[in-house]
């Protein structure tokens, strides 16, 4: 958008000499000012959650409860994040939850990609009746379709497994529209002149296309990654092993264990929240374009 | 959603040698080999699932023992439709999407306009108020479980401070389902907003600055010139609200257990009883399928809006200045576009 800046000297007036206006900019210097002092305190609404979860995470339990909703502790400590990684499989929980998660990117990265690709640049018959049938699956959230689902993973003895919550997720319809938005915009110049150089279909799905969808490909990778990550009801129902949980199954367990051990509450959560938090100051520019361009919720 | 426009031949089909012929075939045959992995798991967990689901609403099945059971014709649907508990269910998802949507909706797009208003740090707002948005709903629930502890929660003590009498957050309806809807709009609000700054992107910066030059303050150039373009991202973002309301689950499960006395429990948690507590699949299939409906009525108005949406004649995308060598057409898919 910088191309906009430069006629803003045209098209603003010199100030005539004389007239009383007033500087129309100082009006909106004060409606500036106002906007940042309330974003500002809204701002610091939002962090008072996390924030406080986080202190009363190093305070000890004594003392919380004594004063509950004090800010401050003359002894910090972190006896509470060595409870319960002793006390829990918390270990384990994460190790499941980045393998799954990560299992279920690359899949869904590549088979997503693939049919993104066939659907924008090549041309088959029953095009136009698989890109439909992609579309109506927009319509299917997958809350529908839990109790078939389990029926089919029982079935199959799959319950219990990585692949019961990585298979299901993989199939994504939005992941293909992120894609096949993306792939039509590449020239088509670019592509021929590949296929008359001889480049078979995949080198040119592999060597052409997929470089030139890096944003696609990193928009479509963490929204699956943090959904998968975050996903609760499914997970809940196919895994009942405590070793085999995942993050959020395994927090919704301990949830009431510590009754009034409320440190060890907190900490728990705040060793939920961690990963996924780590990974978004990590890639906050990408996750953010990722959201405005795509809309994936 | 984007369609797929047939693009036009660089070579004359008229006269295919039968070179040509062969490449087609070979694009044919390699369209369809990429297709194949994509098809084989959308037939296997989406389509046959959806088949089976609708197959076992007609069915007595239940979730202890494989197997349909027996045909029962349309006695689950009829006893969904006609079951208090289903539809009480039904009304507190519907209750919690009405209440709810409105706050996430303007509260992002009050945060967005503020934001685009702030000279420096913009950065650390879209962080904030984000960042909610990648904690897991369990983390979330264990933390305003104890903001709403009674006598020693943050929550409550603020209240004290103000001088009112601090609520029993999980002790009747009304308060247990403020208490989530508070919690829900901390956790997602981010979302939204980011996706009205994305839409405030958009608007040429010159329309304010000759909006200003004409003398109009700050709240009448928000007025006339935001609200009026930020129309379609309005929309986008109450459909998307709409659809991620309507299914909710998490929230709801872990911090109330759809309490007091199922007064908030939503419709997944019906289902979720019905099909694993009381291993009624067939009925909780039916139920299923009858909520389907409503998310459906939804969806499909997401996609005639779409249809609307491509309509060129009211977007301000017309205003847009500099589209870079690869940008996509589809207004609503844009990787290009910068925060």
């Amino acid at each position: 958008m910088a191309t906009t800046l430069t006629t803003n000297s045209i098209r603003r007036p010199n100030p005539r000499p004389g007239t009383r206006r007033m500087d129309p900019r100082s009006n909106s210097r004060t409606f500036g000012i106002l906007c940042t002092v309330t974003l500002t305190l809204f701002a610091i609404i939002w962090l008072v959650p996390l924030v406080w979860a986080f202190i009363t995470s190093v305070r000890p339990n004594g003392e919380i409860t004594t004063s509950p909703t004090s800010w401050w502790s003359s002894h910090f400590t972190l006896a509470a994040y060595r409870n319960v990684i002793g006390s829990t499989d918390i270990g384990w929980w994460y190790l499941n939850s980045f393998v799954i998660s990560t299992l279920t990117v690359v899949l869904t990265v590549v088979v997503c990609s693939m049919l993104g690709f066939a659907l924008s640049r090549t041309r088959f018959r029953g095009r136009g009746g698989v890109a439909a049938l992609v579309l109506a699956g927009l319509m299917i959230p997958g809350q529908v379709l839990i109790l078939p689902q389990f029926e089919e993973f029982r079935a199959t003895g799959l319950l219990n497994t990585y692949w019961a919550i990585i298979l299901p997720a993989v199939a994504a319809p939005v992941g293909v529209f992120v894609f096949q938005a993306f792939l039509s915009n590449i020239p088509d110049p670019l592509i021929e002149a590949a296929r008359i150089d001889g480049a078979g279909w995949w080198k040119v799905y592999a060597k052409i296309c997929m470089p030139l969808c890096r944003p696609a490909i990193s928009a479509v990778a963490i929204f699956t990654f943090v959904s998968t990550w975050n996903n609760l009801l499914w997970p809940l129902l196919v895994l009942s092993n405590t070793k085999q949980m995942t993050i959020p199954v395994g927090l919704a367990t301990v949830a009431g264990g510590y009754g009034i051990q409320y440190a060890e509450v907190m900490a728990s959560a705040v060793l939920g929240l961690l990963p996924l938090l780590a990974v978004f100051l990590l890639f906050q520019r990408q996750i953010v374009q990722g959201i405005a361009s795509t809309g994936i919720k | 959603m984007t369609t797929v426009a047939p693009r036009p031949t660089t070579t004359a089909p008229v006269e295919a040698v039968p070179e040509q012929l062969d490449a087609r075939k070979l694009e044919h045959r390699a369209g369809w080999a990429f297709s194949l992995p994509f098809l084989i798991l959308y037939a296997l967990f989406l389509i046959g699932p959806t088949i089976y689901g609708l197959l076992m609403s007609f069915f007595n099945t239940t979730t202890v023992k494989g197997g349909l059971g027996d045909f029962v014709g349309v006695e689950n649907y009829r006893e969904a439709l006609t079951s208090p508990e289903f539809w009480s269910s039904m009304w507190h998802t519907i209750l919690f999407t009405i209440v709810s949507t409105p706050f996430l909706v303007l509260l992002a797009l009050a945060f967005a306009i503020m934001a685009e208003r702030v000279r420096r740090g913009k950065w650390f707002y879209r962080l904030v108020f984000f960042a909610p948005y990648v904690v897991p709903s369990a983390s979330v629930v264990l933390i305003f479980t104890w903001l709403y502890a009674p006598q020693i929660g943050l929550i409550n003590k603020a209240f004290t401070l103000l001088g009112f009498d601090a609520p029993n957050w999980s002790g009747t309806q009304a308060w247990a389902m403020a208490s989530v809807i508070l919690l829900t709009i901390w956790w997602t609000v981010g979302f939204n907003f980011v996706l009205y700054l994305a839409g405030l992107q958009d608007i040429p910066a010159d329309l304010y600055e000759a909006a200003a030059v004409d003398g109009a303050s700050g709240w009448q150039q928000i007025k006339s010139i935001t609200f009026p373009l930020l129309k379609r991202t309005t929309a986008l973002v109450i459909v998307l609200q709409l659809l991620a309301s309507l299914r909710v689950f998490d929230q709801i499960y872990l911090l109330l257990q759809g309490g007091p006395n199922y007064s908030t429990r939503p419709v997944i948690e019906y289902i979720y009883d019905v099909g694993f507590t009381d291993f009624r699949a067939g009925y909780a299939a039916a139920a299923t399928m009858v909520y389907f409906v409503l998310l459906l009525i939804v969806s499909v108005g997401w996609l005639l809006l779409n249809r609307h949406r491509a309509d060129p004649a009211e977007t301000a995308e017309a205003m847009a200045v500099d589209e870079p060598a690869i940008a996509p057409k589809s207004p609503a898919i844009n990787p290009a576009r910068e925060i």
